[in-house]
C-alpha cells in the first residue's frame, strides 16, 4: 500500500522502475560501473598526487621570498654634449640581507592562507676537514618553524635534528665524503675564507643524492655570522593551507611586502604542468564516462516511455496532467542515477580498499595512502542524480507530449 | 437557456485529420447533441463511423476542428491543455475496451490513482473510498491483486471503479463489454446500469451489440460523421 508521505510522482516513477526489473536492474549496475570507475580513478589520482606534492613539498617551502635583485641605474645626458652609456653591465648579485625582514614576516605571518612563515640565511662555503673539502650550501634556520616546513626531523638518519649554536646537520654523501659521523667536529669557511668549527648533530638523508652531498643546516645565528650577515636574512620560507593556490598568495604577498615571492607552482613549473596533464586527462575520462551514463539512462526510459505509452494514455484520461507525467519520468532517471550511484560508491570505496591491500611497495606498505574522502563520494551521488535528471528530460517530454488519444488506442 | 441539469452540450461539432495536407478527411461533420444529468444513452453505428472520434471529443481527450462543447456549464473549446485535464478528471470517467489498467499497480491502488493525481498525496480517505468501489463492483477478495493477475471481466469491474473513482457526472464507455465474455459482459452492463439509476451519473456507451443498445434509455446512430435520428 502506498506511504502516506510519498507524493503520487514519486509512487508511480518508483512502482515503474520496479515493475521493469531486468531493464531497471542493467541501467543500475552500468550507472554503477561509471561512477564506481569515477570515483575509483578520482581517489587513486588524489592518492597519487597528493603523495608526489607531498614528497615534493615536504623538501622545499611552498613560496620563497627574496628581497628584489639589484638593477643598474644609469645617468641620463644631462646636456646636449652629454651621450648616454652604449653598454650597460648587470650589476652583480651580492649576498644581501632582506631589507626590513621583521616587519616583513611578521605581516606575512598575519595574512590568512600563510600556516608557517620562517626566516633563513642561506649562502655558499666550504667544509673543510684535514686534507679534503666541499663545498657546501649553509642554511641557517629558527629550527622550531623552519622544520615545520622542511620535515628534517623526520629525514634524520643518525643523531638528532637539534640545532643550538655550534651544531651543524649534515647530508648522508657529504658525512661519508668527509668521514663524518655525529659528535665529530668539521670547519666551515666562507669566501673570505674565515672559518667556524661547528659540531656535526646528526646526518640526513633527502632522499636525493646531490642534496644529500651539498645541504647542511645550521642555527640562524650561526649562518649569519659565517657568512657574514649579522642580523640579517636571505629569504623567508612559506608555506600555506591550499597548496595549489600557492602561486595566487605568493602575487598577494609580492604586492603587500614590494619583495619578489616565488611560489613552488612557478619554479616547479614542469612539475606542475605534469600535475595539471593527469588532473585535465581525469576530467576527461569522467566526462565521457559521465556521458555515457547519460546516454544510458536516456536510453532506458525512451524505450521505457515506449512501452508505458498505453498506460501514460489512461493516466492522461484520468486527469493527471502533462506535468504530472513529466515529472515521473524526470524521477525515474533522477532515482537510476542517484542509486547507480550508492551502488558505484560502494564499488569503488571497495575497488579503493582492495588497490590500498593489494598494491604494495617491496616492504608491504601500500604504494600510496589513499584517502576515501566523503566529499568525493556526495559529489558523484549529485552529480549522478544531475546526470540522471538531465538525460531523463527528453524521454521525459516525449511522454508528457503522448497525444493521450493515440497512447491509448495505439 | 440552458437547463441545469445539462452535462454536455455539443454544437456543430466537426472533427477532421490532417488538416492542412493533401489527404484531409473530415470525420464528424456537424454534431448536435445534449446529455443530460442521469441520461443512458447507447452510440452505435459501423465502424468508421466516427463514433469512438466523438467519444474522444465528449472526453475531451481531442480537440474539435470546428464548433462548440460545453462541459460542467464551461465552453472548453478554447481551453488550455491544463484546464481540460483538470475538468476531465474531476467531471469525467472513462471505461475503454480494453480494460487498462495500470500494471505496476494493484486493483485498489487502481482505482485509488485519480484521487492520488488530483490531491498529490495518498491519504486513508482515498483508501476507504477506493475499498467501497470495489466492493459495489464485487471484488473485495481481489482487492490486493496485481492488475493482471484478474480474470478480463475483474479487470473491467475494477475499470469501472476507478472511472468512478472522482464521481463524475459523466461516464463514458467504449464498447466496454466488446471483449469479455456473455456473462461477463452482462454483469458489467447490469453495474452501469446500477451507478446510473443510483447516483445518476450520466452514461455514454459505445456499442456495436443491438442487444445491449436495445436495453439504453436513449440511442443514438452515428452514419457517415452525422447522428441519424
Amino acid at each position: 500500500m502506498f506511504k502516506p508521505w510519498l507524493p503520487f510522482e514519486w509512487i508511480v516513477a518508483i512502482r515503474f522502475l520496479r515493475e521493469g526489473r531486468l531493464q531497471t536492474v542493467f541501467i543500475l549496475v552500468g550507472v554503477a560501473i561509471g561512477v564506481g570507475v569515477i570515483v575509483f580513478m578520482s581517489a587513486l589520482l588524489a592518492g597519487l598526487q597528493g603523495n608526489f606534492i607531498a614528497r615534493v613539498l615536504s623538501a622545499q617551502s611552498h613560496i620563497q621570498l627574496l628581497p628584489s635583485k639589484e638593477v643598474t641605474r644609469t645617468l641620463h645626458a644631462t646636456t646636449p654634449k652629454e651621450v648616454d652609456a652604449a653598454i650597460v653591465q648587470p650589476p652583480l648579485q651580492r649576498l644581501k640581507s632582506m631589507d626590513q625582514w621583521q616587519s616583513v614576516l611578521s605581516t606575512v605571518r598575519r595574512m590568512p592562507d600563510v600556516v608557517v612563515a620562517s626566516p633563513v640565511v642561506g649562502g655558499s662555503a666550504l667544509a673543510v676537514r684535514g686534507s679534503a673539502s666541499r663545498a657546501i650550501s649553509l642554511t641557517g634556520v629558527e629550527s622550531d618553524d623552519y622544520f615545520l616546513i622542511v620535515k628534517l626531523p623526520d629525514k634524520m638518519v643518525r643523531g638528532a635534528s637539534r640545532l643550538t649554536g655550534q651544531d651543524i646537520l649534515i647530508g648522508m654523501e657529504l658525512a661519508s665524503d668527509l668521514g663524518l659521523d655525529v659528535g665529530d667536529k668539521l670547519r666551515v669557511a666562507n669566501a673570505a675564507g674565515v672559518a667556524t668549527t661547528l659540531t656535526v648533530s646528526g646526518v640526513f638523508d633527502l632522499g636525493n643524492k646531490g642534496a644529500n652531498q651539498r645541504s647542511t643546516f645550521v642555527a640562524l645565528r650561526t649562518a649569519q655570522s659565517v657568512l657574514d650577515l649579522l642580523g640579517g636574512v636571505t629569504s623567508i620560507e612559506v608555506t600555506v593551507r591550499d597548496v595549489y593556490a600557492a602561486e595566487v598568495i605568493a602575487q598577494r604577498i609580492q604586492a603587500v611586502t614590494g619583495l619578489e615571492a616565488d611560489s613552488w607552482i612557478k619554479t616547479g613549473a614542469q612539475f606542475f604542468a605534469a600535475l595539471s596533464a593527469q588532473t585535465t586527462a581525469n576530467t576527461a575520462i569522467r566526462f565521457f564516462v559521465g556521458l555515457s551514463v547519460a546516454f544510458g539512462i536516456a536510453s532506458v526510459l525512451v524505450v521505457s516511455v515506449v512501452q508505458k505509452s498505453r498506460e501514460i494514455g489512461i493516466l492522461r484520461a484520468m486527469g493527471i496532467s502533462r506535468g504530472q507525467v513529466l515529472r515521473v519520468f524526470l524521477l525515474q532517471g533522477g532515482l537510476l542515477g542517484w542509486g547507480g550511484a550508492v551502488l558505484g560508491c560502494v564499488v569503488g570505496a571497495v575497488g579503493l580498499v582492495l588497490w590500498q591491500h593489494l598494491a604494495l611497495n617491496a616492504d608491504g606498505t601500500p604504494l600510496f595512502p589513499l584517502v576515501l574522502d566523503p566529499v568525493l563520494f556526495a559529489m558523484a551521488l549529485g552529480l549522478a542524480t544531475v546526470t540522471g535528471l538531465a538525460a531523463a528530460y527528453a524521454p521525459a517530454l516525449r511522454a508528457a507530449r503522448l497525444n493521450p488519444v493515440e497512447a491509448i488506442h495505439g | 437557456m440552458d437547463k441545469p441539469d445539462v452535462v454536455v452540450r455539443l454544437q456543430g461539432v466537426r472533427k477532421a485529420f490532417n488538416v492542412g495536407t493533401g489527404i484531409e478527411t473530415e470525420v464528424l461533420h456537424g454534431i448536435d447533441l445534449t446529455l443530460h444529468r442521469g441520461d443512458f444513452c447507447a452510440v452505435m453505428g459501423p465502424s468508421g463511423s466516427g463514433k469512438s472520434t466523438l467519444l474522444n471529443i465528449i472526453g475531451l481527450l481531442d480537440r474539435p476542428t470546428s464548433g462548440l462543447l460545453q462541459m460542467a456549464g464551461e465552453e472548453t473549446t478554447q481551453l488550455a491543455d491544463q484546464a481540460l485535464t483538470r475538468l476531465r478528471g474531476h467531471h469525467i470517467g472513462f471505461v475503454f475496451q480494453y480494460h487498462h489498467l495500470i500494471s505496476a499497480f494493484t486493483a485498489l491502488e487502481n482505482v485509488m490513482m485519480p484521487m492520488l493525481g488530483a490531491a498529490g498525496f495518498p491519504n486513508r480517505e482515498m483508501q476507504e473510498r477506493a475499498e467501497a468501489l470495489l466492493e459495489s463492483v464485487g471484488l473485495t477478495p481481489w482487492k490486493n491483486n496485481m492488475a493482471n493477475n484478474m480474470s478480463g471481466g475483474q479487470q473491467q469491474r475494477v475499470a469501472l471503479a476507478r472511472a468512478l473513482a472522482m464521481n463524475p457526472a459523466l461516464l463514458l464507455a467504449d464498447e466496454p463489454t466488446g471483449n469479455l465474455d456473455t456473462k461477463s459482459a452482462d454483469a458489467v452492463f447490469a453495474l452501469l446500469r446500477r451507478i446510473n439509476q443510483e447516483q445518476g451519473t450520466t452514461v455514454l456507451l459505445v456499442t456495436h451489440n443491438p442487444a445491449l443498445g436495445a436495453q439504453c434509455d436513449k440511442t443514438i446512430q452515428v452514419v457517415d460523421g452525422l447522428i441519424q435520428t
